[in-house]
């Protein structure tokens, strides 16, 4: 803030607390010439008014009140520039960067200023800091035995993950289950932590990005449905497969088993992310998907990603 | 002169003026400051203008009153910000008119939304809140899917927001010629749900 509108709001503040005490002291004083308890000299409906003073204990709340206004003035930031006799502050107002916030933290940790948010941070990093380094530190082959870290990892997935993947972390449409053994991208603890950590973002572009005509949809269709088995048309499924071998192998593989490499699905297993129904596999063919997991890294950090890795783990591998 | 309550109590006219008087001390104190500040007025680091999709989104999602249920004020408390990521500042609503800070939580805040879910997530959930939330008591908002925009007034806001803040973009005005030229070609045909989408996965980026 300029000189200029520190004066500005510095004084206008204590003309009006000094305003208010005048008033109070004029309007303390008997000026009207009546004595105190005696009419006033007019009435209405026969209800005459006394010159009577202020109520004491009203003007004392008043005076108190002008008091702590001046004490909490003297402590606390209120006027323009002046930091106040604490050197408190609510937070670090004003920074224009994470980096800024950063450093306007640890500035006021130097010159031992105490900002409120800053020590409220520093006081749940004194006590849950460890419990969570200790958890970063221990492998996820151990943390997956331990069941305090899983009850940690399950709160951090309700408050983060469930929106998509639903509390009980089963999914919805287009949102992966979470607790079978089907997995994308691969359900090991080092490939989930990866997933949390850096996000995922499906590709598979409209009819795969291959030549495939529309009159071609219906029988791709129906070999799509006859690898996992279900009751189809054999002979259409036939017809379908040539389409799948102009390239959809490319990704899910010659078996149809699926890439996870590429977090192409398998489609022989009958889980469906989309839906299994022939209308829906047509359209995921026609439209392609392109499914995505946020990256939550720089959300939550590595540390809290570790133990949600490890939660996530659990739920398929009792 | 003698100080007597009797000149103002008679004269409503000098009442009133005194009456504006010692209301309009709080203002010149708290108000007219902020209008000069440095942290009010500039923008924080990252923040970009919004695209002429994301200006539609934001006009709908002022229109649907989003903000009666939804703030977008991170305030500087641990349990806030464990939640949501860094408070708020002031640098990252200088462009907003009128900023949507909401004073009513009945849903989550909205400040950070951006990226945290995928466009397809908002999809679903705007149309249907219970498809993916099932304990969710946010209302559908399907007609967004159906409703397309025209674009018509799209350059107009842009040359507004333009005008509004000359230079203030890293000392380039927040559009050019040319964006405002071709907004209703970037808008046009788009459904209003694309629109919300692209203002909600914005919300925040700049200091994340």
């Amino acid at each position: 803030m300029t000189s200029f509108w520190s004066i500005w709001i510095s004084v206008l503040s204590l003309i009006v607390i000094a305003g208010c005490l005048i008033l109070l002291r004029l309007c303390s004083k008997n000026t009207t010439g009546v004595e105190e308890g005696k009419s006033m000299g007019h009435s209405f409906d026969g209800i005459e008014e006394l010159n009577n003073p202020l109520p004491k204990w009203w003007s004392y709340m008043f005076y108190i009140t002008i008091v702590f206004g001046l004490i909490y003035l003297a402590l606390y930031p209120g006027l323009g520039n002046y930091k106040g006799l604490l050197g408190w502050s609510s937070s670090n107002q004003g920074v224009v960067s994470i980096a800024e916030s950063k450093a306007a933290t640890e500035s006021a940790t130097k010159d031992g200023r105490w900002v409120q948010y800053d020590q409220e941070v520093k006081h749940a990093n004194d006590k849950f800091g460890p419990i969570f380094a200790a958890y970063a530190a221990t492998p996820l082959e151990e943390l997956v035995k331990n069941e305090e870290a899983l009850k940690v990892g399950g709160r951090l997935f309700l408050q983060n993950c469930a929106q998509c993947h639903g509390s009980d972390a089963r999914g919805s449409k287009g949102f992966p289950n979470l607790t079978d053994s089907d997995w994308l991208y691969g359900g090991d603890l080092a490939t989930i932590k990866t997933s949390i950590m850096n996000g995922r973002h499906g590709m598979m572009p409209p009819k795969g990005g291959l030549p495939i005509a529309d009159s071609e949809i219906p029988a791709l269709t129906e070999y799509i449905v006859s690898l996992s088995g279900r009751e189809h048309d054999a002979a259409k499924a036939a017809q379908g497969q040539a389409s799948f071998m102009k390239g959809c192998f490319a990704c899910h593989g010659m078996d149809a088993k699926g890439n996870k490499f590429m977090g192409a699905p398998n489609l022989a297993d009958n889980i469906w992310l989309y839906g299994g129904s022939r209308g829906i596999i047509e359209e995921t063919i026609i439209h392609g998907r392109g499914g995505v997991m946020p990256a939550w890294k720089n959300v939550l950090g590595e540390e809290k990603v570790h133990v949600i890795a490890a939660y996530v783990y659990s739920l398929s591998n009792k | 002169m003698k100080f007597n309550h009797e000149i103002v109590e008679k004269n409503i006219g000098l009442l009133g003026i005194f009456t504006v008087i010692a209301i309009s001390f709080g203002s010149l104190v708290e108000i007219t400051p902020l209008i000069f500040q440095k942290d009010t007025t500039e923008p924080v680091e990252g923040l970009k203008p919004y695209t002429a999709l994301q200006i539609e989104g934001r006009d709908i999602y002022v229109r649907e009153g989003c903000y009666n249920c939804h703030s977008q004020m991170i305030r500087p408390l641990r349990a806030e910000t464990e939640r949501y990521g860094h408070y708020s500042v002031a640098g990252e609503s200088v462009w907003d008119h009128p900023f949507q800070w909401g004073s009513k939580r009945t849903g989550p805040d909205l400040a950070r939304v951006g990226g945290r879910y995928s466009d397809k997530w908002h999809e679903v959930h705007l149309i249907d809140p219970r498809a993916v939330v099932p304990q969710s008591n946010m209302p559908g908002f399907p007609w967004l899917a159906e409703n397309k925009l025209d674009g018509k007034l799209t350059g107009d806001k842009m040359t507004i927001l333009r005008n509004l803040h000359k230079g203030g973009y890293k000392g380039h005005d927040l559009y050019t010629d040319e964006e405002v030229a071709g907004a209703q070609k970037a808008v046009e045909g788009k459904t209003e749900l694309q629109a919300l989408i692209a203002y909600l996965q914005s919300l925040g980026l700049a200091l994340k």
